[in-house]
């Protein structure tokens, strides 16, 4: 009869004690885990969000990450195409690319003259068919609906914008935008415009829309000399960005439009090349290479690398906002087992006390004692982890194929309502272990008292 | 084997602001292979002196030899040790651990003495065909008798051949027939596998089937009948 039969044999003796012990343990760990799982999903999403929008990694210009935003003639990478053929030809990297793809990002003023309105705006300048790859990456087979980008088969001069873009442009009716009012037009404001300018006006092509109806902006940007410069671009489509801070500002283009715009018959730049990984996990792998080809190979140009969890600081803050809430629940639920374990183990060791004298009298030593109840703590945490472990995988399982929606933080469209529990070994695991652990931390108070009986007073209890 | 000695031994026991002393200056000797009943009336301090011959209690003055060991000496491990080995207990409410089975009851101590499992087996088994229950060996005890109990008690106590075994009245519990069979077997056993036994009984059929009778009072020995020679002496 070794000691973990006789704790077994223990809590068989008063099960109902025992079975709302190992309720209330099994309450706390599907908690645990139900939230762990959703919590998960959400880092997940917003994770395979950020990678397939902006890649795992990005070689920039020194600096520019912190001063060169929206400044590509200063922060542009020069030899770009050379950088993307060493990095895409490196045989310690190669296994780890997915997509190798150079942005150029660009601030500028769009503009409808048509309506006489304009905004500045944030373009990005990208390779279609490299952002339609990146679109696919999907390493933990989230239930996200993969569409090709908007600019798919557009040419050279399309641009898609955003919905708050299209809004401020008036370009809502033009470009079919649902829940898009345009506003009641506004008395001019200041003085009015000089005779000679508002004659040029009246000359000019009315704006806005060509002459087949399509709609159109000028996009006005800086170029790698300083001086203005203006691409006339025909709107193909208002997109979502998730984000009305986004849908204020972005207008999205092709690269060699956005190239043309910034540096004209110069040699093109780009300000990142981005980096899509077949997997998150890589990213220590490929960052320490590439540190080794910028000090080597690439050395010639001032290059820095950046991570999505960087360039994206929305990612941290949320995983950190979910560890908190994570981490009070847990601690919320690991105090409530605690006292649940530590009261059924008081009740136990005064039930037993006269059983507690007559082993020690046989002979027992005190580690004996308190090694017998602080098992059939372990023993209670063991079983209400599995437990709640195989309740929490059922329960996941029912909710991931109920069918329900919801709309992530940065989502466009409303997602299916998943709870990632199966194979999330470091949940499971972490969960399970606490519980044992916090069990048993449970029973050593009342272990350590029944150790510390005097035989004579427990064998004379009644 | 050695007697146990008590020599000079008292204890005073503190209830609230009133010290009740227990044992008072006892000198005993506790002679081996014997049959010994410690009678007297309630509260003379029979029990405590049975749990300071059974090591587990501590006498605040004195000392107590056991097999030739000076306990107050020992750590409580090494006493917890100690009493696997060289005591048996059987008490007046049996104290069987209610989720064991009799076997396993039995076979408790000699997993605290590390004997091995074959030598358990062949061990308990001959124990429970000794005391009569070799057929309830399977049993809880909640499926027994408090005659069959006390057989099981009795079996244990004798599990890891202990030198001598405490039996505080232990047939306060049963009816007088179920105690006489007990008093019989516990004799029985005494003689057959040469073990001292020390009783608290008040039962006058107890102190009639002792070898030597200790009449206690007030925490002090009243008087101390050897009945029969010393072992080894011829009758």
């Amino acid at each position: 009869m070794n000691t973990l039969r006789l704790a077994l044999r223990n809590l068989l003796r008063n099960r109902r004690r025992s079975l709302m012990t190992l309720f209330a343990m099994v309450i706390g760990a599907v908690t645990i885990l139900l939230f762990g799982g959703y919590a998960r999903n959400i880092t997940y999403g917003l994770q395979t969000g950020y990678v397939r929008r902006s890649g795992h990694l990005q070689i920039q210009h020194k600096d520019y990450f912190l001063y060169g935003s929206g400044n590509p003639a200063a922060f542009g990478i020069v030899h770009y195409q050379h950088v993307m053929d060493v990095v895409a030809h490196d045989p310690v990297l190669a296994p780890m690319l997915r997509v190798v793809t150079p942005t150029l990002s660009l601030g500028g003023i769009a503009g409808n003259f048509a309506a006489s309105v304009s905004r500045t705006v944030v373009g990005t300048g990208v390779v279609v068919e490299s952002q339609n790859r990146m679109v696919q990456w999907n390493d933990y087979h989230l239930p996200f609906e993969i569409r090709p980008v908007a600019l798919s088969g557009t040419p050279d001069d399309a641009v898609i914008v955003g919905i708050g873009v299209a809004r401020v442009l008036q370009l809502c009716k033009a470009l079919d935008v649902p829940n898009c009012k345009q506003p009641e037009s506004l008395p001019a404001q200041g003085p009015d415009t000089p005779p000679d300018i508002a004659a040029l006006a009246a000359e000019a092509k009315p704006a806005g829309t060509t002459s087949g109806g399509e709609p159109r902006i000028e996009l006005l940007a800086a170029n790698v000399h300083g001086a203005p410069n203006v691409a006339s671009l025909r709107v193909f489509k208002a997109v979502t960005q998730g984000i009305k801070e986004f849908d204020d500002i972005y207008v999205g283009l092709h690269l060699v439009q956005a190239q043309r715009l910034v540096y004209g018959a110069d040699p093109p730049q780009a300000t990142a090349v981005v980096l899509q990984l077949e997997h998150t996990n890589q990213i220590p792998a490929a960052r320490a290479r590439l540190q080794e080809l910028l000090a080597t190979t690439l050395k010639d140009e001032p290059l820095e690398i950046q991570d999505f969890e960087v360039l994206n600081p929305f990612y941290g803050q949320a995983n950190n906002l979910f560890a908190a809430i994570f981490g009070f629940m847990a601690l919320l639920i690991g105090a409530i087992v605690l006292f649940t374990v530590s009261n059924t183990m008081s009740m136990a060791v005064v039930e037993r006390t006269t059983e507690i004298g007559t082993l020690r009298a046989v002979g027992l030593r005190r580690s004996g004692v308190r090694r017998l109840f602080v098992c059939e703590g372990a023993l209670l945490g063991l079983i209400g982890a599995l437990a709640g472990v195989a309740l929490a995988l059922i329960l996941a399982w029912l909710v991931n194929h109920s069918g329900l929606t919801w709309l992530p933080p940065g989502q466009v469209d409303p997602t299916p309502l998943t709870v990632r529990v199966w194979g999330e070994m470091r949940l499971i695991t972490g969960c399970a272990l606490g519980l044992i652990v916090v069990a048993s931390l449970s029973a050593w108070w009342p272990a350590r008292r029944a150790a510390r009986m005097n035989i004579v007073d427990a064998l004379r209890h009644v | 084997m050695q007697p146990v000695v008590l020599s000079r031994v008292s204890k005073t026991y503190h209830l609230d602001a009133v010290d009740v002393p227990a044992l008072v200056d006892v000198d005993l000797e506790i002679r081996p292979n014997c049959f010994t009943v410690v009678s007297g009336p309630s509260g003379s301090g029979k029990s405590t002196l049975l749990n300071m011959i059974g090591c587990i209690d501590q006498p605040d003055q004195g000392e107590v030899f056991v097999a030739g060991e000076a306990v107050r000496k020992l750590s409580d491990d090494a006493l917890s040790d100690f009493r696997a080995r060289h005591i048996g207990f059987i008490f007046q409410s049996f104290n069987l651990l209610p989720v064991l089975t009799v076997f396993e009851n039995v076979e408790y101590p000699l997993l605290l003495a590390r004997v091995p499992a074959a030598e358990r087996k062949q061990r308990v088994d001959s124990l429970l065909e000794a005391v009569g229950l070799a057929d309830r060996a399977g049993n809880v005890p909640g499926q027994l008798s408090g005659g069959q109990r006390q057989r099981v008690a009795i079996a244990r106590a004798l599990a890891p051949a202990p030198s001598f075994v405490m039996a505080d009245e232990p047939t306060a519990n049963l009816d007088s027939q179920t105690g006489a069979a007990i008093i019989e077997l516990m004799r029985r056993m005494q003689r057959e596998r040469a073990v001292s036994f020390v009783f608290s009984s008040h039962d006058p059929k107890v102190l009639a089937a002792a070898d030597d009778a200790v009449m206690i009072r007030d925490g002090r020995i009243e008087k101390v009948e050897r009945r029969t020679p010393p072992a080894g002496t011829p009758a």
